[in-house]
């Protein structure tokens, strides 16, 4: 089975004077959980509605597996599941009924179908309402509902926008958990999001736009190191409180340590120079120390510091 | 086009276009059930024949009353395009603007599926409840004359069921495309019925009465021959009626009145259907979720 992929090709879409795309030129393959990141009307979304066919490219080709979305998109879409903002289900219909709708029209045999939708719907945590009508739906509900639609066919490429909008703290969560698991099936995940957190627990990679024009697409811990002032910032969870003088005497001293703050008695965050072999040489050397580490968790606030220096040398 | 490989699910076969036009019919006509659109038209269509039942029965109007063709043409010749065009603004006002304006359209269509399917499709969905409609008050209509008349049913008035249906399909297409024309349910719905209510009737009177020109591209009047096949005989294609004084001696003014003929009536219909329908896919083709 071949790796899938995504790729734009001089992607640019022209609103009369507004150009919300230009010449995007992108290509994400393997399996992988790709951020995208961008300010409001930067040109996520388009660029997400493009690769959908829900609206047309001004010029240039949006690729999925090599296939044009939008002059063979039965063929580039049958394995791609999508969330684009936030989609209505026909109200009077059950979740069981649109997933049906959903799972017949992408080719999900008989056999499998009642089985696959109750899987999606108990992922989604939403196995309770499956018989009722979605028109009764929160936001939320329904969001939950249009994940569990892009799951269905068990895509090899899911598309999606800003997926946690409207969720609650627990729907955010699971949505991620369920993203997270779809990146151990080998599985090529484009995310949009303004939620620099989520984008750092989940994704491997970041690809950041700015009026409709790619500032960067890297691993996440290259753009950290990169846009970041060469840092990335790792927060360190104790089981104990730090005894006098170990942060100077110890851990500021090991390698790649730029610097240290005591966020509190049980927690302290680390600025550090390079990647993960760095942070990897950091851990085990914290471990060694003994001061009871029990968490060991990068910060968003290096992408966030990235994302704030790279948008703002566009304005 | 770079290399087109398949890209579906292990497993999973996308099916062909006419299996996803099918599915698409099945699930917009639960959701007509569901929704009650169907019952509510269905509701307004026994007013109507409840209505037109007690008046027949009450007053026993001689111009029903005189032949089965008679009362076919006073009350099938009255009512039947009232409920064909009731049927387009039900199913059809927003069949497409809805896609949009209830962002339907982003549960649908990022899925491996053409839009000419889901045009079709939901154009099928709205005809065949159109066409359940249609045959409840055709039932309704030949009970009632029945009862007056025994089983009698002129072949005229089989002529004028298939004109009827046939006028059915012509006003989906034209309700289909001013809903692919509107972002929003309420325009499309609202011009849809303005038009067919009234704008049409009174566009084809002033035509006619004013220009004298006779008003072939209206729809409306290539939908009269569902009337006109009713009436024995088959009314005059032009009628010239002169007016009995003219002022201050000069010439009587001549009125026109036009009929449309049989043929007319079915090119106007077929031509209507084609040219919408083509027209109302190819603006959902290219129309932007934005």
């Amino acid at each position: 089975m071949t790796n899938p992929s995504l790729e734009a090709v001089n992607l640019s879409k022209v609103y009369g004077s507004f150009t919300a795309l230009a010449n995007l030129n992108l290509k994400i393959e393997g399996a992988k959980c790709v951020g995208f990141l961008g300010p409001n009307g930067a040109g996520k979304t388009t660029t997400l509605k493009i690769f959908t066919d829900l609206i047309r490219a001004s010029s240039g080709e949006a690729l999925i597996n090599g296939i044009n979305v939008h002059t063979h998109k039965k063929a580039a879409l049958a394995s791609v599941g999508t969330v684009i903002e936030t989609p209505e289900i026909y109200p009077s219909l059950t979740p069981r009924e649109a997933l049906g709708m959903v799972a017949e029209l992408r080719g999900v045999p008989h056999a499998e179908r009642r089985k696959r939708i109750e899987d999606v719907v108990t992922e989604v945590q939403m196995l309770d309402w499956i018989d009722k009508r979605v028109g009764k739906f929160s936001k939320g509900m329904k969001q939950r509902i249009d994940v569990a639609s892009a799951l269905l066919n068990d895509p090899r490429i899911v598309l999606l926008d800003e997926p946690t909008t409207g969720l609650d703290p627990r729907g955010m969560s699971e949505v991620r958990g369920i993203v997270k698991s779809l990146k151990n099936k080998d599985r090529l995940i484009f995310m949009s999001s303004h939620i620099l957190s989520e984008v750092s627990d989940v994704c491997d990679e970041v690809a950041m736009i700015d009026h409709g024009k790619l500032l960067v697409y890297d691993t996440l811990h290259n753009v950290t190191a990169k846009f970041a002032g060469g840092e990335n910032i790792v927060d360190v969870g104790l089981t104990r409180p730090l005894q006098a003088g170990v942060i100077d005497g110890s851990v500021a001293k090991l390698p790649g340590v730029a610097s240290v703050e005591k966020l509190d008695d049980k927690r302290l965050r680390i600025h550090c120079s390079g990647g993960l072999d760095v942070q990897e040489k950091i851990l085990t050397e914290l471990v060694g120390i003994n001061i009871g580490v029990v968490s060991f968790t990068p910060t968003s606030s290096a992408l966030e510091e990235s994302y704030l220096n790279l948008i703002k040398d566009t304005l | 086009m770079r290399a087109m490989a398949q890209s579906s699910t292990p497993g999973n076969k996308v099916p062909n276009s006419m299996s996803q036009v099918r599915i698409t019919v099945r699930y917009t006509f639960l959701d007509y059930f569901r929704s009650r659109r169907f019952a509510i038209l269905l509701g307004i269509m026994l007013l109507i024949s409840a209505i037109l039942t007690i008046v027949v029965a009450h007053y026993r109007p001689a111009s029903f009353l005189g032949s089965p063709l008679a009362f076919y043409s006073g009350w099938w010749g009255m009512s039947a395009t009232f409920v064909v065009v009731l049927s387009g603004i039900f199913f059809g006002g927003d069949a497409i603007s809805g896609e949009f304006q209830n962002k339907t359209g982003y549960f649908t269509l990022p899925n491996p599926i053409r839009r000419s399917s889901v045009y079709i499709g939901k154009w099928l969905s709205a005809f065949i409840a159109s066409t359940i409609i249609l045959f409840i008050f055709t039932a309704i209509t030949v009970a009632n004359e029945t009862y007056y008349f025994g089983l009698n049913i002129p072949w005229q008035f089989g002529e004028s069921f298939l004109f009827a249906w046939f006028y059915l399909i012509a006003v989906l297409g034209f309700t289909f495309f001013f809903s692919s024309v509107f972002k929003s349910t309420s325009y499309s719905i609202l011009v849809t019925a303005i038009l067919f209510l009234f704008a049409f009737t009174l566009i084809e009177t002033l035509v006619a009465a004013l220009a004298q020109i006779e008003p072939w591209f209206i729809l409306t009047y290539g939908s009269e021959i569902i009337g006109n096949v009713l009436t024995s005989p088959y009314p005059a294609h032009i009628t010239k009626i002169s007016g009995a004084f003219g002022r201050g001696g000069a010439a009587a003014p001549t009125f026109t009145s036009f009929n449309v003929t049989v043929p007319e009536g079915l090119a106007i219909i077929a031509g209507y259907f084609i040219v919408t329908a083509v027209l109302g896919l190819v603006l959902f083709e290219r129309k932007e979720f934005n």
